[in-house]
């Protein structure tokens, strides 16, 4: 389907070019893009950290940081990446640009409010860089008192100042995301027959609005705490330092399936689309979606095992944390089995869901091993969960946001990226992520706790395998900077639905208009409808193609 | 005043208010988890320490939280009136009800500072000026603490509350609100409740410590 | 294990055979799981690839049996990993059934200070006798740090303002690392050490060879009467307080109607905030110790206090 030889509006690139009516528009297309710079930059400052860190640790002895700038290099990769990158990346870009799109919006709810959350962010990001450069923090992201309360000497107050603004942009977005899902719909679409990215969205939201103001509170509390001596985390004064511990993880728990759940939207879409047949058990799939969003806010103390908490609530926090393993655990298995009697195109946005795939099922199942109890008095505070998480929210995450990106680039940018060198860089991206991390897991077992500038010569070998891996992944996440950049100017321009995809976002030109559809579209078909023994497909309006 | 227009995401001016209202709900659910963090700390401190509490909390100034809770609930219904006068389009009693609920939030703002300064003359204020002289003082003090973060952040949230109505009244007096258009206010109206509502919840955590039993 | 497996690390302790049993039992599982999904994968992008032979079904009839069912089996799977996991960890961190050592430890920015009842004193280094259960008391004087062997598997936080206790059973003589794995500053990386596990024989030659006078509850019977404890808590005192003998381990009735245990975390207590826990028929009159007392003078309080069995005089 190409666009035709009617008279149609510009698009929301191109229709108005100032910096003002960049700056100041209410379109989710141009906020999303905006996002996206802003958040481009960020992975770029936590991935300079990470760099760093990685050459330091070549050398048992630390390859050339002074301690104190290790320990606030590692503090910064922390809140720079979950809280300016991860957190933002795949909602407020992809989730921004697509949301409306898809159920047939012309815009989000609340317009101003999306904007103002893109100025929320990008000061509350650039709070953060700067202090975590002037003179830094080195509480770990993880702020544990009392040592923030009373003892480092960083900038501990600015920190917690700048994550609790950004908290406002998460919580400004997930009501915009909300309230648009449950008020926007077009005519038809019914909450079952929304796509899964959508839902996967709506249940992040969700997440980021219950949990984002219990940090709020926290984070609050120990910037009072530092700033005028109160006790709430004193033990001197009659405080308790695990409170903040329970207070924390009660939203950073939470906060991990926030990371996680809009990219287990975008593999749906993904693999759906690539394999030319319906999700396996999409009903089960998006009740699997908001079970993980619930059960995960009751999981918070797995983070304390060893943190003398009673044993009765240790052993109660591990059963839950088995229990939101089973919901992860049939989303793989559904998407395993959509590949049964399918009929699969390998382009680079399927490479990073398959990925995906394999690197969150390994790294959620050592996420079971962690939450075993006996296994987690050994390994809790070890290279093994340093390894756990990335697997997830890196081999997780950034590949489901690579292959978002690459899959909608097209309805983006109504440009096409060079197809070989994405399918490259998705091979580089898996071989370099698995070399940097695997060996983690040795070192975590092998007993090297996390946030050590320097450790046992023995350990040498597979800290130096790990920094190998990452030199390989840091080229990997620039290609597609390279490649995606040189599509905007030469890329093969794209019409409507290149992929011959079956969503809403697919019936508009590439790029959409301004108010996304000439009409608003009416909806009589589920999502997916796909047919592996030919490859045609029914849009969601209803039209067969063939 | 010409006809309001629905923004463009919106079929009809009534899905864009039903839309506004959800918006306020959902961040209305927000700050019911921003103020229950900052409550069940202090469950949690009450249980710790009961004793401590309890003479703690006697000290509070259960008079003047009483009238706050009355000034609060009136300011609640001449709100709820407010919105009433925009929907019979009787535009005198919704400006005057909007500066009455604007004139109640002030003179709740100004009772709460008249007993800080109560507060603090009895030495009550944490790490500045603190006095207990009935046992373990550190649980007295974390009693406090609670008490002057979640009166503060309850006060700058009805000031904002306060700002927000006189917005609403000026542009009342210029016609603005009609029986067909009137979503701000009540949107508005129901932060506002809120507001109201999280007033009876500290107001059960400071005030009745101490006394009746409690 | 650690010897046929390259890279596994030592296994010293009891502990660590019990830990290392159940992961490489997790260990299996899991790598079944993975080998599972990702030969689905690979075999399904195979044979359903674009283009290829393999015949493709009209898709349709409800699949809700094999949902129902492999959802449950993952529950049973991970039902069973959850019981075995909890089931150690209780038998790790709930208490002994019998003590042969007691060892006191002070974690602080960034140095292990080690404490044997003997009075022997270490840094950043703990002997120990083999094949003998050692409990151990951990306290910190400034911010959260974490006591890790990782040959023995273990560890616990060491939490200021409080005393937290766990033990272990050494099975293996030799050198082995002490780690600190809770970001405690600085030098967190260098808050390291060795613990020496020792035959019975060399332990005891090893502790006469320290050369000390005073066992840690003479040391503590000494603060007792320096900080003035005696001038009170001694029978023949006017004030009118509790007496200590056959305190430790008894059960105490408080004044607010609570009863509690007398274990170190109480009597710790009692110290530094003895208005919060006053005994029942007792005036409220005693002072508080906080700010005065380090870690350490605590902790030999603490161990004289324990010596005071009833019979013998204070």
């Amino acid at each position: 389907m190409s666009a035709t030889a009617l008279e149609l509006p510009a698009s929301y690139l191109t229709e108005e070019n100032t910096i003002g009516s960049w700056l100041l528009t209410r379109d989710h297309k141009r906020i999303a893009m905006m996002f996206f710079c802003s958040i481009t930059f960020f992975f770029f400052i936590g991935g300079i950290a990470a760099t760093l860190i990685r050459l330091h640790l070549l050398s048992p002895a630390g390859a050339f940081l002074q301690p104190e700038t290790y320990n606030r290099l590692f503090t910064m990769h922390g809140i720079v990446m979950v809280w300016f990158f991860l957190i933002p990346s795949i909602p407020a870009t992809l989730g921004n640009f697509l949301l409306p799109l898809m159920i047939g919006a012309r815009d989000l709810a609340f317009p101003r409010l999306n904007l103002f959350s893109w100025y929320l962010f990008n000061t509350s990001g650039l709070l953060a860089v700067y202090f975590l450069f002037v003179g830094g923090v080195d509480t770990g992201w993880t702020f544990y008192t009392p040592y923030s309360t009373l003892f480092s000497n960083g900038h501990v107050i600015a920190a917690a100042v700048a994550v609790f603004i950004n908290g406002f942009s998460t919580i400004a977005t997930a009501l915009n995301f909300v309230v648009t899902t449950h008020k926007l719909r077009a005519p038809g679409m019914t909450w079952f027959r929304l796509p899964l990215f959508v839902w996967a969205i709506y249940a992040t939201s969700i997440i980021m609005l219950l949990a984002t103001p219990v940090l709020a509170m926290t984070l609050a509390l120990i910037a009072l705490e530092r700033l005028m001596g109160i006790g709430v985390f004193d033990p001197q004064l009659g405080g308790d330092p695990l409170l903040f511990q329970h207070m924390f993880w009660f939203y950073s728990h939470p906060a991990v399936y926030i990371m996680v759940l809009p990219a287990m939207g975008v593999v749906s879409e993904i693999i759906t689309c690539f394999a030319r047949r319906p999700v396996f058990g999409y009903r089960g799939m998006c009740y699997a979606l908001i079970t993980i969003a619930v059960i995960g806010f009751f999981v918070w103390g797995h983070h304390m095992f060893t943190s003398g908490i009673s044993l009765l609530s240790a052993v109660v926090f591990s059963m839950m944390t088995f229990i939101v393993a089973v919901p992860s655990a049939i989303k793989v298995f559904n998407w395993t089995v959509t590949l049964h009697n399918a009929r699969i195109q390998f382009d680079a946005p399927m490479l990073y869901a398959l990925g995906f795939i394999g690197l969150f099922t390994l790294g959620g199942l050592t996420g079971l091993v962690l939450g075993t109890l006996s296994s987690d008095v050994h390994l809790q505070d070890t290279y093994f969960v340093v390894a756990h998480f990335h697997f997830i929210m890196v081999g997780g995450t950034v590949s489901a946001y690579f292959g978002g990106l690459h899959y909608w680039w097209s309805k983006i940018t109504g440009r096409h990226y060079p197809e070989i060198w994405g399918r490259f860089a998705a091979i580089l991206m898996f071989v370099g992520f698995n070399l940097t991390f695997l060996p983690q897991f040795i070192l975590g077992y092998l007993g090297m706790p996390r946030r050590y500038y320097t450790y046992s010569t023995d350990l040498q070998t597979w800290n130096v395998l790990s920094s190998a891996g990452a030199s390989i992944l840091a080229v990997a996440y620039l290609l597609p900077l390279f490649y995606l950049t040189w599509s905007l100017i030469w890329g093969r321009k794209a019409d409507d639905n290149p992929w011959h995809a079956t969503g809403l976002e697919w019936l508009t030109a590439s790029p959409p208009p301004a108010h996304n559809f000439l009409r608003t579209p009416r909806v009589t078909e589920g999502p997916y409808r796909y047919d592996p023994r030919d490859g045609s497909y029914v849009s969601q309006d209803g039209v067969f193609h063939a | 005043m010409p006809p309001v227009e629905p923004g463009v995401q919106y079929a009809d001016l009534e899905q864009q208010s039903e839309t506004a209202q959800l918006g306020m709900w959902v961040f209305i659910a927000t700050e019911v988890l921003f103020f229950g963090a900052l409550i069940a700390t202090y469950v949690l401190y009450r249980a710790s320490y009961p004793a401590q509490f309890r003479i703690a909390g006697h000290d509070s100034l259960i008079l003047l939280g009483s009238i706050n809770q009355a000034i609060l609930v009136t300011s609640s219904l001449t709100m709820v009136l407010a919105i009433r006068a925009a929907r019979l389009a009787d535009r005198r009693a919704l400006v005057r009800l909007l500066l009455a609920t604007a004139a109640l939030g002030f003179a709740f703002i100004g009772v709460k500072g008249y007993e800080y300064a109560r507060d603090a003359a009895s030495h009550s204020v944490p790490v500045i000026d603190f006095v207990f002289k009935h046992g373990y003082r550190a649980p007295a003090e974390l009693f406090w603490t609670f008490y002057f973060i979640a009166t503060g952040i309850h006060a700058v949230h009805l000031s904002i509350g306060i700002v927000l109505v006189l917005i609403l009244a000026a542009r009342a007096a210029r016609g603005a609100f009609t029986p067909l258009y009137h979503a701000p206010l009540e949107v508005v109206g129901l932060y506002w409740s809120f507001v109201d509502c999280v007033w009876f919840f500290l107001f059960a955590c400071i005030y009745p410590l101490g006394r009746a039993g409690i | 294990m650690d010897q046929w497996v390259p890279f596994w690390p030592t296994n010293a302790a009891l502990s660590a055979s019990i830990v290392d049993t159940i992961n490489i039992g997790e260990f299996a599982l899991i790598g079944l799981i993975l080998l599972f999904v990702t030969g689905m994968t690979l075999v399904f992008c195979v044979r359903y690839r674009r283009g290829s032979p393999a015949p493709r079904q009209p898709l349709g009839s409800s699949s809700w049996r094999l949902e129902i069912a492999w959802t449950a089996a993952t529950l049973a799977a991970f039902f069973v990993l959850f019981v075995f996991g909890a089931n150690a960890y209780l038998f790790l961190y709930r208490p002994p059934p019998r003590t042969d050592l007691e060892v006191y430890i002070v974690g602080k920015q960034w140095m292990w200070k080690v404490q044997h009842p003997g009075g022997q004193r270490e840094i950043d280094a703990l002997h120990v006798p083999v094949d003998r259960t050692v409990r151990v008391v951990l306290a910190s004087e400034d911010v959260i740090h974490s006591f890790f062997i990782p040959s023995f598997r273990l560890k616990h936080d060491v939490v200021p303002g409080q005393f937290e206790t766990f033990w272990f059973r050494p099975t293996r003589t030799g050198e082995y690392k002490l780690e600190c794995s809770e970001f405690c500053g600085v030098q967190h990386a260098h808050m390291i050490g060795t613990v020496t596990v020792m035959s019975a024989a060399d332990y005891a030659r090893w502790l006469s060879d320290q050369g000390v006078a005073e066992s840690l509850s003479q040391q503590g019977a000494a603060l007792f009467r320096s900080y003035g404890c005696s001038g009170c808590h001694d029978p023949h005192a006017t004030v009118h307080a509790p007496l200590l003998t056959g305190l430790y381990g008894r059960v105490v009735q408080l004044q607010d109607g609570r009863a509690v245990r007398a274990d170190e975390r109480y009597i710790r207590d009692c110290i530094l905030t003895p208005l919060n826990q006053i005994v029942a028929g007792y005036p409220p009159v005693m002072p508080s110790f906080a700010g005065q007392m380090s870690e350490e003078d605590l902790i030999r309080i603490v161990a004289y206090i324990k010596s005071l069995s009833a019979g013998s005089s204070s």
